[in-house]
């Protein structure tokens, strides 16, 4: 095997992924489509709740809402390649794929970079987007480095967390254990109102949920205020973490049925 | 034919479509689930949105009860939508069009199983509603029209499916709509009402969307009892919602039972 195995698989993979995604509307809309809903109708529906005893951010709605737009946007561009990842398997592609690279770890990897592309693709049409409806980002450059990088881990975990079960499982049918999770952990975080207005079950819900640090430290790099810087980064290297051991064993699963 | 054997074959293709819904765990369970985790999550997610000047309740809870109604009609299309499909497919339609069946009684059939579907999920609301502290204003008989106008939705949205079915003779057609729908849900007064909504083209197209006033018929029974003129906008949408889509899909049957 030659060195450059690794990255030469990698990027077949990713290329052949991203040029799927671009070719097929029926892939690219829905991963587009759910994050541009939620921020139309969050920051165009509910933006007088900013006027809410308590909320106090000081961006505004539009910028509330696009922190969690942000967030979502990315993770759902990695469990849309987890579908992907799924529909390869089922259709036999990964079973040939798996039986010519030499290093199969790099499939995971190529499938990453997709994700990352696509998740980019998605952030920057929803930030165009934002923008035009006023966004107002008041964080300077190392803020949106932060934002963006807290983003990217969000997309490497939910990414991973997609492949390993598309790799267990190795069936669109799938689909819907990778996409409610993510689901659930993205809305059960103070997704309208800041922490402090949730009450009930979600109010409990959000305060173990690590994607509610994620969100908080995002809203504030947004803001220019950051906070929960670290231990945001902490949860989302974590999460990324052990989303990799699951994937590795998803990868590991999917060696002994091929 | 006499009107005997067409109740006949409506009672079969009914008794068929009922069946073949309530053996579908996978139909009737996210039909149940989701409006209800919606439900679940809005009302603790969006409770200090109440105190907001001229809410109309100070619980969001019965506020955001009608959402899982809707949200409920909404599976409608999908569930009506993928059956249809499956007999175009599986060319039941095709092996249908060789008898002396009437069109009607397997457009009636058909969309009993929608009925079944959104009888269960709007009892299923309601009680879970009651369960979890919301009045209903509008008392027992407010009950009964709730539950009536639900039926009425799941009518029209069920129908949209049963249409794009019969048009496109693919599931994954109709699922592919299903994201449309869900905009014209999250598109009008869901989350808040229409006169607290601050952004104009949001309020404009939260005015001429239907849904937002579907969502009013219900929350007017909810929250403030007897409300004509809600109720009569709630009506005429969806029961002008299940008139356009019911007219759609005899004109698509038609349609595919002609190229069969």
């Amino acid at each position: 095997m030659r060195r450059g195995g690794f990255t030469t698989v990698a990027l077949a993979v990713a290329w052949r992924s991203v040029h799927n995604y671009f070719r097929n509307p029926a892939i690219a809309v829905p991963g587009l489509l759910f994050p541009l809903f939620f921020f139309t109708a969050f920051a165009g529906g509910l933006s007088r709740v900013d006027s809410v005893p308590g909320f106090d951010y000081e961006s505004g709605y539009t910028a509330f809402v696009y922190g969690f737009v942000l967030l979502q946007a990315s993770a759902f561009g990695g469990i849309f390649s987890g579908f992907a990842i799924a529909r390869d398997f089922e259709s036999g592609f990964s079973r040939r794929l798996m039986l010519a690279a030499p290093r199969r770890a790099a499939i995971v990897a190529g499938y990453w970079l997709a994700a990352l592309a696509r998740a980019a693709f998605n952030v920057a049409v929803i930030t165009a987007i934002a923008l035009v409806a006023g966004l107002d980002i008041a964080g300077g450059g190392l803020d949106l480095v932060g934002l963006y990088t807290l983003a990217l881990l969000v997309n490497a975990a939910a990414l991973l967390f997609g492949s390993g079960v598309a790799m267990r499982l190795r069936t669109m049918q799938a689909g819907p254990a990778m996409q409610v999770p993510a689901f659930l952990f993205m809305f059960l975080a103070p997704v309208w109102v800041p922490y402090e207005l949730l009450v009930g079950w979600v109010h409990a819900a959000a305060a173990v949920n690590p994607i509610t640090l994620v969100l908080e430290a995002g809203r504030g790099f947004i803001a220019g205020d950051p906070v929960k810087v670290l231990p945001a980064f902490a949860v989302s290297i974590g999460l990324a973490a052990l989303a990799l051991l699951w994937a590795r064993g998803g990868l590991r699963s999917a060696e002994r049925a091929a | 034919m006499t009107r005997s054997t067409l109740a006949l074959q409506v009672g079969m293709l009914a008794r068929r479509s009922v069946v073949r819904t309530m053996r579908q765990p996978a139909t009737i369970i996210p039909a149940l689930l989701f409006p209800l985790l919606l439900l679940s999550i809005n009302s603790s997610g969006l409770d200090s949105a109440t105190e907001l000047p001229g809410f109309p309740t100070a619980s969001y809870f019965e506020f955001a009860l009608a959402i899982a109604f809707v949200q409920g009609a909404l599976f409608s299309a999908s569930s009506a939508g993928t059956n249809v499909a499956a007999d175009v497919e599986t060319g039941f339609l095709n092996r249908l069009s060789l008898t002396p069946l009437r069109r009607v009684a397997l457009l009636l059939g058909q969309l009993a199983g929608i009925l079944a579907l959104g009888l269960i999920q709007a009892v299923t609301f309601l009680t879970v509603g009651l369960a979890f502290g919301a009045g209903i204003a509008a008392g027992i008989a407010g009950a009964v029209v709730i539950v009536a106008l639900s039926l009425v939705m799941s009518l029209g949205f069920g129908c949209i499916g049963a249409f794009l079915a019969l048009r496109t003779g693919s599931g994954e057609a109709v699922q592919g709509v299903f994201p449309l729908l869900f905009a014209a849900l999250f598109l009008s007064s869901m989350a808040l009402p229409r006169d607290l909504i601050e952004t104009d083209w949001f309020r404009t197209v939260a005015d001429w969307n239907p849904v937002s006033y579907m969502l009013e018929g219900i929350r007017s029974l909810v929250i403030a009892g007897w409300d004509g003129e809600a109720l009569a906008l709630g009506f005429a949408c969806a029961g002008g919602l299940a008139v356009l889509t019911l007219t759609a899909t005899t004109a698509a049957l038609r349609t595919r039972m002609a190229r069969t």
